[in-house]
């Protein structure tokens, strides 16, 4: 391997010691998620005041934006330990890819629901098929193929590879249908709704969108250390250290 | 308080779409540590079942796990 | 003993496809049949006042293909795959992507092509005007070898799993709707009278490029899913 890579990133790759570092690292990562996240609703909900043109309905914002960025960053989190785990066969790229497909599925569920709740109020519609939206409804079925691509295998090392590759292909899919989603937009001129936001954000409502944000990433640490432990040891199982963990927690 | 909880207006678009993101996320953290339990206890069955057939069986030195 | 030309085995791996795929003729008429049915639910389903099923037709001739290819489409390795063929494929010396590519060609000839066929008929059951049935064709002509080399490539990562049936529409949907998006605009585009090049034009790109990715994609996903 390259002699740029520090020696520490090679151990982390050992199951047990990702394992044990995972472990500790967790509940920091959900405590600072949990503490962001207070401070953030508080900012948005009590202390940021009501925009002059959409009312309150935009408070939405500060858990709408932050969900349909994390969509996206975990999907190329995703697609990028997809390409090291097929390229390099990482058993922890591998892991790290398919844990990141259902809390990025979730991210992009909850993307689209509370887009809909926003739109219902402030369009007039539950659902536009402008390209924003069509391409995340497109990105959601991509998760939920790799997710169900991974599961369709007996051996789970031979699925991790086979959605790690549709991962992959699905990343250059992405801007391909937003892009044809636009053009078919302005073929049929129908579509006008303009995706409204503040444009020009006041600080009061700035500070607690990004704080939002740094939580939701925090809370992606913390979900998918939590995923990888729990896939780390149904993947190793046959091993010792797994059998140690195993008889340390009985219930006497 | 009441008004906070108005939002002006806007209460059953916004509280529902709160409660989405929230429970989506704790089910989403919650899950992994449900899964990782239940294999744990699977995993402590089937040492345990391996160990009695042990056991019982002589120790031959066959290829049989 | 002499390695075979390049060509040559080019041809064997076609002519063995299409002469199988001939000693089971009756299969290469169910995505067909499929497709007659399908676009007749649509007046059944929609009344058959002129004027609606005019504005519908080009999609629904576009949606019914897709599905139709989609049928077939899960049959392409599998039979292969059964008798260890497709394994005599992979270790073969001559290049894996090539090899793939002449039976997707093989595929798309006995699947998509009796559906580009019936196509006028699908269209002018559902009263598309007659002047955009070529376009409708044309853009057909473009957009299933699309569908056959995505298609395969999916195709190839769910090979030798069960149930990929479903599997297979889920993975390949999402990467259809460029498709169905182009070539649908240009039928559309020429059902208003307006110029309809630009989208096939883009339709033409994406086939070039995916005539030279799809069955490296291919051969990649292939040795990914047989290596067990």
């Amino acid at each position: 391997m390259a002699k740029w890579i520090p020696l520490w990133v090679h151990k982390l790759g050992s199951p047990p010691i990702f394992y044990r570092f995972a472990g500790a690292v967790r509940p920091w990562a959900i405590a600072i998620a949990i503490v962001l996240a207070a401070l953030a609703l508080y900012g948005g909900l009590v202390l940021a005041p009501a925009d002059y043109q959409q009312g309150d309905a935009y408070r939405i914002i500060f858990i709408h934006v932050p969900s349909a960025w994390m969509s996206l960053f975990i999907y190329f989190v995703m697609a990028l330990a997809s390409f090291i785990a097929l390229v390099w066969r990482v058993k922890l790229a591998e892991v790290i890819a398919m844990e990141s497909a259902p809390i990025g599925a979730a991210f992009t569920f909850v993307t689209l629901v509370t887009g809909s709740l926003w739109g219902k109020p402030m369009w007039g519609t539950w659902w536009t098929w402008d390209a924003r939206l069509t391409s995340e409804l497109v990105l959601l079925f991509l998760y939920l193929g790799v997710i169900g691509l991974y599961h369709a295998f007996e051996d789970r090392r031979q699925g991790a590879r086979a959605a790690a590759f549709l991962a992959i292909i699905g990343v250059i899919n992405v801007p391909i249908v937003h892009f044809s989603v636009n053009w078919w937009n302005t073929l049929h001129q129908g579509s006008t709704v303009r995706l409204l936001g503040p444009s020009k954000m006041v600080g009061s409502m700035l500070w607690p969108l990004l704080t939002m944000m740094a939580a939701t990433k925090f809370y992606y640490v913390a979900s998918l250390f939590g995923r990888a432990r729990t896939d780390l040891l149904a993947m190793e199982s046959g091993k010792d250290w797994v059998r140690q963990i195993a008889e340390s927690e009985a219930r006497p | 308080m009441n008004s906070f909880f108005a939002m002006g207006g806007y209460a059953g678009y916004i509280w529902p779409a709160y409660a989405v993101f929230f429970i989506v996320l704790i089910a989403d953290f919650i899950a992994p540590s449900l899964r990782r339990r239940r294999n744990l206890r699977e995993l402590r069955a089937r040492l345990a079942r391996q160990a009695a057939r042990q056991e019982r069986a002589p120790r031959t030195p066959s290829a049989s796990s | 003993m002499t390695r075979p030309s390049l060509t040559a085995a080019c041809s064997a791996v076609l002519r063995r496809d299409l002469t199988l795929a001939w000693r089971r003729r009756g299969d290469i008429a169910m995505p067909v049949l499929y497709a007659l049915i399908v676009a007749t639910l649509f007046p059944f389903a929609l009344g058959p006042e002129d004027t609606l099923l005019q504005r519908i037709a080009g999609g629904v001739v576009l949606v019914t293909v897709l599905l139709a290819m989609l049928l077939a489409l899960d049959a392409m390795f599998r039979s292969d795959i059964e008798d260890g063929s497709l394994e005599q494929l992979v270790v073969a010396p001559q290049p894996l992507a090539l090899m793939l590519g002449m039976k997707i060609l093989a595929h798309w000839l006995t699947t998509a092509l009796p559906l580009i066929v019936i196509s006028p008929l699908l269209a002018g059951m559902l009263h598309l005007p007659n002047p955009v049935i070529p376009v409708l064709m044309l853009a057909l002509l473009l957009a299933t070898p699309l569908l056959s080399l995505l298609g395969a490539v999916l195709v190839a990562l769910t090979a030798g799993t069960r149930r990929s049936g479903m599997l297979l529409a889920l993975m390949l949907l999402p990467l259809c709707v460029p498709v169905v998006i182009f070539a649908a605009g240009a039928v559309a585009a020429a059902q208003q009278g307006l110029p309809w090049l630009a989208p096939i034009a883009w339709l033409g790109a994406g086939l070039v490029l995916a005539l030279v990715l799809a069955p490296l994609a291919c051969a990649i996903a292939l040795r990914i899913a047989l290596d067990a």
